[in-house]
């Protein structure tokens, strides 16, 4: 034999053992050293949890009606771990399960993928290990095939799952109001995975607007929590714990079906006879609140849709479609987040400011057809001369002239052009107490602020947009110029003034802010309370739509009970003087032809109408009132952009509002005694609700 | 043709005869440590392929012992098998060499025809009905044993050689044709891990025939430089390269390449020193690992048996590698010795290869781990293996040099 294959086989020897104590060192560090690890890894391998999602809680109006409730549906689900794992990808159960669904493999696949950056809806924005709804609503004979035959739909569930309902008790939608619910995403779910005791989960629902955001802690419940034990197939081989889900508490609202249905039919009928008039009336708003507690009682907003578009995904085509700018945008709430200039509707501020600043409340002022402003004769509405009158008369036949007076008067005081240091502005400092230009803290997201212009606004406005105004003045407005050469040249004048001294706050500005024009906007809710304020003789409350959250079983968790109101800086007297002449506007000023044939007597509304000219838009209409006039107790106010004017459009669309709250001109009264229900209604542990004993739906 | 047990006549015994008393001395003289290993291993081997597979057949409605008893069969025959082959004077075998390498390989080219079928995205099974298939590589590996055993054991007529020498360049090219041909058809199967043994057996065998530091450095060079060539040439198709490369870090793609190379990792990490308890290991119940009565199996004694069961199969292979290296030592003949030299490379090379892609310290190929993995064919090749070392070990010097 080879004396060499000795030696080597000496060595190979050495490699064996040296092998054999490499396997042995590896599997010592994996399994000892290790060990602990790979025990904790491999539990996480064999528990899935699985979220059991809680049901969400019920909205409902003043009476227990449900506004949006849950409907079991049967909901078909594909999990696309599963679907993976099939040897072509899932591809044959999908085709099989679209034809039983009636839909295509394509919609499908489209509906499972998973949201990002680039993919947009119909997609999955929730969690890839959680099944995926793929239709709601499904047949139960759709379902009983899936379900027969599972071994030919593997990854394909079909169980009963809560679903949203919007059952539009007395034709009241609220659409803008309730919200929308989304499903919560990935960056949420991050965000919250800190503090695991919000109870998100993959597939939860979260809401996105309205109350359904607001009130989404109260209303979502906790998640339960089902440990199963899996296999690598994902299949189910026991549970190691569960934890069964918290259902929601149901939120019971201040807002009344009836009421609120009557305020979405007012304001459509009224942007109805605007356009059949000829008037654009792209959108409208009205806000019923009680003036006292500032609960609110109806909140309208037009255009509006159908929140059930929501249900079960949408895509981006049907989003565009249904809700974009095309549709009028009736995602967004006008009534609280529309902001409008108040015209008339304002002078209560305006008053109110004027009598702080020393012009005696029961002074006599003239009312000329125009009023010269500086350099420029500033006119009353159609030029009208009403002669001299006092305050109240100022109110009832809304002259602008007197305002326009006290406005020039008071800029003149502060130094004009010149402003002194610490200018009085009597008219924005009495509109900022009123609680224009900031938010009502009402208990719905996305709330808008309003505007009340001054020196420092315009300075800071003029800053922030000098460069385009300074380049329109030089340059003209090119495109305009061929379509509407008049415009273009107005437009152009106006960019050259603001280029050159924009920032100057001219007596103009002032004349214009003291009658609700130029640059003031505000939203239908922020006058709706400063009309409360001044039918509740002085508190601006906080608007409130959210009343309690009753738990299903029936129990109270708490009610909502609005912040303490601020107090308006101003003499009862005033406030007193000003709803006495709001009162003679229904019978013998501006609206009162929109009351004719109106029974006062049942119920006396007291209102000021307004109508804002927007340059180069057609007329916006409002109408803030409150009734009955000698003891306030609730508080109505409508606006109609791009109509015309208030006494037309708006204060019909608020008689037609009390008409249903009194039960006036053969209507059912939604009120009883005039009053809203003291007692919250019961909620009965099956999810059916019960008005309160004591009072009538 | 079954020659006899020589007693007296160790080398020059041709057919002497034989009687039940010689027999008996036979029996005494077999190589007992390697066969109460072998028996050991079986039995765990036994227990381990059920525990892989009980819950998945009683998932489907089918007896749960189903591959438990089909493993035994399979056993049985090859200790049937082995027993045969330790009886036959294995240098007649020099007479079957070629033919079993033949056969082999023409099985190698029928698996490539379409008389071939798909297991596990390895194209190297002929089925031959009756719920039997054949993989022909694992006999490549037996064949190509004794036939460059033959081919290197001695000098060829007409060509004396230096004794000191070892084989000629002439030697090696031939051993690497030879074992050029069946590795060339296994890895168009595509199958990288037989691949692997094959070149490990040659390699093997050419070092413990002796043949020069140079040319081993020389082949050893080569084979790197294929293997470079082979990667940068891209023969390898994107998936074995992934599967190749996860296994040094897994958790770059858990759920792709890395999947099987992590879930080996996690049973085996879980568990500990004691292990889960036979039949009781949970990522084992749940399939979590891939292939886990075969190329996978180590994993299941990783997870239900723990360092402790887990070390026992590393030691009891270890067992098997040693008495091979014995018996090599011991031989009669340069014949002898590189057979069993040869088993011993491939065993041991294969055992390294497949406990350590379960540990994450080797690429994951499909091989099954000896003496342990289901399977029929690896099963028959690895008994007769070893039936070999018994023969060269019966027929040894009785004063091992």
């Amino acid at each position: 034999m080879n004396p060499k294959t000795h030696f080597r086989l000496a060595v190979l020897h050495v490699v064996v053992v040296a092998m054999l104590l490499v396997l042995l060192g590896r599997l010592w560090n994996l399994q000892v050293i290790n060990g602990e690890h790979y025990r904790q890894v491999a539990a996480q391998n064999r528990i899935r949890e699985i979220v059991v999602p809680a049901t969400r809680g019920m909205i409902l109006d003043i009476h227990g009606r449900p506004l949006v409730r849950n409907r079991a549906s049967l909901v078909v689900s594909v999990d696309r771990t599963v679907l993976s794992r099939q040897d072509d990808g899932g591809k044959a159960v999908l085709e099989r399960l679209a034809a039983t669904l009636g839909t295509t493999r394509a919609e499908l696949e489209k509906r499972i993928r998973l949201c990002s950056p680039t993919v947009k809806r119909p997609c999955w924005p929730g969690s890839p290990y959680q099944p995926i709804p793929v239709a709601d609503r499904v047949d139960p004979k759709q379902a009983l095939q899936i379900m027969e035959r599972a071994e030919e739909y593997p990854g394909v569930t079909a169980a009963v799952q809560a679903v949203r309902e919007y059952p539009e008790p007395e034709g009241a939608v609220a659409a803008q109001t309730l919200g929308y619910l989304q499903p919560i995403t990935q960056e949420e779910l991050d965000e919250r995975r800190g503090l695991k005791v919000t109870g998100y989960s993959g597939v939860d629902l979260i809401g996105r607007d309205g109350l359904e955001a607001h009130y989404d802690a109260d209303l979502r419940g906790r998640a339960g929590v089902r440990e199963v034990l899996v296999d690598s197939q994902g299949r189910v081989t026991g549970t190691a714990r569960e934890q069964p889900p918290i259902p929601g508490s149901s939120l019971v609202t201040s807002l009344d079906a009836r009421i609120q249905a009557a305020a979405e039919q007012a304001i459509k009928n009224a942007v109805d006879k605007a356009r059949q008039a000829g008037s654009k009336a792209d959108s409208g708003a009205a806000v019923v609140m009680d003036a006292r507690t500032g609960r609110v009682v109806a909140l309208a907003s037009y255009p509006t849709y159908d929140p059930s578009v929501w249900i079960g995904g949408i895509s981006q085509a049907e989003y565009d479609a249904l809700l974009g700018k095309s549709k009028g945008q009736p995602l967004i709430s006008r009534a609280i987040q529309g902001q409008f200039p108040p015209a008339s509707t304002f002078k209560i501020s305006s008053v109110a400011a004027a009598v702080a600043d020393g012009y005696p409340l029961n002074g006599v002022y003239p009312c000329p057809g125009s009023y010269r402003v500086g350099n420029r004769e500033f006119r009353n509405f159609e030029g009208q001369a009403h002669g001299n009158m006092n305050l109240h008369r100022a109110l009832v036949v809304s002259c602008d002239t007197i305002f326009y007076k006290f406005a020039y008067e008071q800029w003149l005081r502060d130094g004009g052009l010149k402003p002194v240091k610490k200018p009085k502005d009597p008219m924005a400092a009495m509109a900022r107490n009123f609680g224009f230009g900031s938010k009502t803290g009402i208990d719905l997201p996305n709330e808008a602020s309003g505007r009340i212009p001054d020196r420092t606004w315009k300075r800071e406005y003029w800053e922030a947009t000098k460069d385009d105004t300074c380049k329109a003045a030089k340059n003209g407005y090119k495109e305009l110029e061929r379509t509407a050469p008049t415009r273009a040249a107005y437009l152009k004048a106006i960019a050259k003034e603001h280029c050159a001294e924009g920032y100057v706050w001219r007596p103009g500005d002032a004349a214009n802010f003291s009658i609700g024009q130029g640059d003031v906007l505000v939203t239908p809710l922020q006058l709706a309370r400063a009309y409360a304020a001044l039918a509740n003789g002085g508190k601006l409350v906080v608007p409130r739509v959210g009343l309690a959250v009753i738990r299903p079983d029936g129990t109270v968790v708490r009610r909502i009970e609005p912040p303490e109101p601020k107090r308006l800086p101003v003499d009862g007297k005033v406030l007193a003087y000003m709803r006495k002449a709001l009162a003679e506007v229904t019978t013998q000023g501006t609206a009162a032809g929109a009351f004719s044939g109106f029974d006062l007597k049942k119920v006396h509304v007291a209102g000021k109408t307004g109508t804002a000219e927007v340059y180069g838009k057609d007329d916006t209409a409002w109408f803030a009132s409150f009734a009955p006039a000698k003891d306030p107790r609730f508080v109505v106010v409508a606006v109609i952009s791009q109509s015309g004017t208030g006494g037309t459009y708006a204060a019909p669309a608020v008689r037609e509002i009390y008409e249903t709250m009194y039960g006036l001109n053969g209507k059912k009264a939604a009120l009883v005694n005039g009053d809203l229900p003291t007692a919250l209604p019961k909620v009965n542990p099956d999810g059916s609700t019960s008005v309160p004993t004591g009072t009538a739906p | 043709m079954i020659a006899g047990i020589g007693v007296t006549d160790v080398v020059e015994g041709y057919g002497g005869r034989y009687t039940w008393r010689h027999r008996l001395a036979g029996l005494r003289r077999l190589d007992w440590s390697l066969i109460l290993a072998v028996v050991a291993l079986s039995v765990l081997s036994a227990l381990l392929v059920r525990s892989a597979t009980w819950a998945e057949l009683a998932e489907q409605g089918k007896d749960p012992d189903g591959f438990l008893k089909r493993h035994l069969l399979n056993l049985g025959i090859g200790f049937a098998l082995g027993a045969v082959v330790s009886m036959l004077d294995y240098r007649l075998l020099r007479a079957y060499a070629p033919i079993v390498y033949g056969l082999a390989c023409a099985g190698l080219v029928a698996v490539l025809s379409p008389l071939g079928k798909t297991i596990n995205g390895s194209h190297s099974w002929i089925v031959l009905g009756g719920g039997f298939q054949v993989q022909p590589s694992e006999f490549a590996k037996v064949g190509l044993v004794v036939l460059l055993a033959m081919l290197l054991a001695e000098p060829r007529d007409g060509e004396p050689r230096d004794a000191d020498a070892g084989p000629g360049p002439r030697d090696i090219v031939l051993a690497l044709a030879l074992a050029g041909a069946p590795a060339a058809l296994v890895m168009a199967q595509p199958d990288l891990g037989t691949t692997l043994v094959l070149g490990a057996v040659v390699l093997g065998m050419l070092a413990m025939a002796g043949v020069r530091k140079r040319w081993l450095a020389g082949l050893t060079g080569g084979a790197v430089l294929a293997a470079c060539a082979v990667w940068f040439l891209g023969l390898l198709k994107p998936y074995q390269i992934a599967r190749f490369t996860a296994f040094a870090n897994p958790e770059a793609d858990p759920r792709g390449a890395g999947y099987n190379a992590m879930q080996a990792r996690i049973a085996v990490g879980s568990g500990g020193v004691t292990g889960k308890g036979l039949f009781a290991g949970e990522q084992t119940g749940g399939h979590f690992v891939p292939e886990q009565q075969t190329d996978f199996i180590f994993t299941v004694a990783g997870e239900e048996l723990g360092f402790i069961g887990g070390g026992l199969i590393i030691l009891l292979l270890g067992v098997v590698l040693w008495r091979g290296l014995r018996i090599a030592s011991s031989a009669a003949d340069p014949f002898g010795a590189l057979v069993a030299a040869g088993v011993v490379c491939w065993l041991g090379f294969q055992m390294f290869e497949n406990i350590g892609m379960t540990l994450g310290i080797m690429p994951i190929t499909g091989l099954p781990l000896p003496l342990v993995s289901y399977g029929g064919s690896a099963t028959f090749a690895n008994m007769i293996a070893l039936g070999l070392l018994q023969a060269v070990h019966l027929r040894a010097r009785p004063f091992p040099a």
